[in-house]
């Protein structure tokens, strides 16, 4: 029970991680706060459905659709609506305001199409569901794929953020936006990618959510709360705690589920978000004393 | 001086609105003055401070569930201060955990304390209670619960206006310019913004509770539906959260319009409504009263 509790927790925590990542990259590079983040994501989990059982096209092939269409939508949506919003506000603190409330009205917008499209009900459908034996414990092959996707999308950008030229331009604009043109940075375009790349990991999440789990078009808000809490757990602009957060969420979410409620795991949620916010504000892995 | 008269002269318009109009329209009457009451409450807090309290449906819908659970066991005046009082204590919980910080933690915060409400109320019903949704028989006609809210309105009006005019008005302000400089000038940061906040949201709380009676049975779908607290911000922003009267300018005509496109346009009325937000915030970022004295100093100026 506790070692399959475990794994369950863990691998819910893998897609956890990878979604907290993208909003991370978007509000540390391109210093918005998403809050339609939720309903990018189930859209990508909507599109994968319709690909799935209408065209009969598996969720690991439409991710190379889905990936690409979400990184250039979001690349989009930066340009036409957040960066006017960004040179308005000039570097003062309206654009967080501003953001969060363009934003808030796209999330109504996008919720408000997918209702709309496929009305209020929960889909979901069924691909590798059969079950594979790991450490005694049955696990369903269609979580082990998420969870393996997202340690190598995680792991990659990882690697590709912290290893070469193209990462350092990224980092060097979410440390210090208004130092970074002076050793000729293009900001506005890095803001763009930092956007479009969360806009991108958000659709793949989708895609593997869609893949073991029922969702309905006004279940964004959800994901969009737990990336947020993840993402303040882990610390604002710090990759690796927005890992180690969402492995540590899927742990505390999928104990609560088996040992105490499964209504109760927002609330669960909530709670380690408060903790967090009364005993670390600046994340769990910040270093003390700045 | 004109403003507040022309205020006095409406509301006494509006309390004897019952005797003209029919059931639909006091019912219109009444959900206008909860929202322009809301809106009213939520700019008091949200406006000079930037904070975009995302939890207006929290606290209005703890006001109704606290009517549903007390109103067969209190007298109704005790039941609104049992409300009232609910709600003050949980916006101190929040406020007090969330202001101490920067402010998108507060925003985070409120985005999803409604969700987690309207769970930890269902979780409870169904484990607890054993049965999920309410009734609500109270002895109260639709004018008493318009007379009522009229009051709530004055009231709100009346604190916002006596609030501007004190030094709390004063620090709050200096608090939306400049956090450190109003620091710095002695300006107890966290216990300005908690006082507003707290008394923003029992007012909030009072809404959903006075308009609790309305529904004769209530689930928690029902009164923590999100689109109330949406509504509320668009509402405030439209008329400009920094302006006493704004609020209202805005609640009046959106409010209607809102009517309207839930009558007509059912399935559409998300999708229309977030256009609309994003429009408000492109294009009058600080409010229409704001934009229009623009207009005029420009006019003035040519």
């Amino acid at each position: 029970m506790f070692l399959s509790t475990l794994i369950f927790g863990l691998m819910l925590g893998g897609t956890y991680a990878l979604i907290a990542l993208g909003l991370s990259l978007q509000y540390g590079i391109a210093r918005i706060m998403n809050l339609a983040y939720g309903e990018v994501l189930i859209a990508a989990a909507f599109i994968a459905f319709v690909l799935f059982s209408s065209y009969g096209l598996s969720p690991l092939w439409s991710l190379f659709i889905i990936v690409p269409l979400g990184y250039g939508l979001s690349f989009v949506i930066y340009r036409v609506m957040m960066r006017p919003l960004v040179r308005r506000s000039g570097g003062s603190g309206h654009l967080e305001v501003d953001s969060i409330l363009a934003t808030f009205g796209l999330l109504f917008v996008i919720q408000g199409i997918m209702l709309v499209a496929f009305g209020g009900n929960y889909h979901s459908y069924s691909y590798l569901a059969e079950g594979i034996d790991i450490f005694g414990t049955t696990v369903a092959l269609n979580r082990l794929l998420s969870f393996g996707l997202s340690v190598a999308i995680g792991g990659g950008l990882y690697l590709a953020l912290t290893h070469s030229r193209w990462g350092l331009n990224l980092r060097a604009v979410a440390l210090a936006p208004k130092s970074a043109p002076l050793v000729g940075i293009d900001v506005n375009r890095v803001a763009s990618i930092g956007f479009a790349l969360g806009g991108a990991l958000a659709v793949a999440g989708g895609v593997m959510i869609s893949m073991y789990q029922a969702f309905s078009a006004s279940y964004g808000v959800v994901f969009t709360m737990k990336a947020l809490v993840v993402v303040i757990m882990g610390g604002v602009g710090n990759l690796l705690g927005a890992l180690v957060a969402g492995l540590l969420l899927g742990l505390v979410e999928t104990f609560v589920l088996v040992y105490v409620d499964p209504g109760l795991t927002l609330a669960a949620t909530y709670l380690l978000f408060l903790v967090v916010l009364l005993w670390r504000p600046e994340g769990i892995f910040a270093r003390r004393g700045k | 001086m004109i403003p507040l008269l022309i205020g006095l002269a409406a509301a006494a318009l509006l309390a004897l609105s019952p005797f003209f109009f029919d059931a639909y329209g006091v019912g219109v009457i009444i959900g206008l003055l909860g929202y322009a009451t809301l809106a009213s409450a939520w700019a008091m807090f949200s406006g000079p401070t930037r904070y975009i309290s995302l939890a207006t449906v929290a606290f209005f819908g703890v006001g109704a569930y606290t009517v549903a659970v007390l109103s067969e066991v209190l007298p109704w005046p005790l039941v609104l201060l049992c409300a009232a009082l609910v709600g003050a204590a949980l916006a101190l919980v929040v406020g007090l955990s969330t202001l101490r910080v920067a402010g998108i933690y507060f925003v985070i915060f409120s985005f999803g304390l409604a969700e987690l409400i309207r769970q930890l109320i269902t979780w409870y019903e169904v484990n607890v209670t054993g049965t999920l949704g309410r009734y609500i028989f109270l002895p109260l006609e639709p004018q008493h619960v318009l007379w009522q809210l009229l009051a709530l309105a004055v009231i709100t009006l009346l604190l916002a206006i006596l609030i501007d005019r004190s030094k709390l008005g004063l620090a709050l302000k200096a608090i939306g310019d400049d956090e450190v400089v109003a620091a710095h000038a002695g300006i107890n940061l966290a216990r300005t913004k908690l006082t507003l906040f707290v008394l923003s949201a029992t007012l909030i709380t009072l809404v959903g509770a006075i308009q609790a009676p309305r529904w004769v049975y209530i689930e928690p779908a029902i009164v923590f539906n999100p689109q109330v607290s949406f509504l509320t911000v668009i509402m405030a922003l439209l008329g400009g959260a920094t302006r006493r009267w704004g609020p209202i300018l805005g609640a009046v005509p959106l409010f209607l319009l809102f009517e309207w496109l839930g009558a007509n346009f059912p399935n559409h009325f998300s999708i229309i409504l977030g256009a609309l937000f994003i429009l408000i915030v492109f294009v009058l970022p600080d409010g229409v009263l704001a934009a229009l004295e623009k207009l005029r100093k420009k006019e003035k100026a040519a």
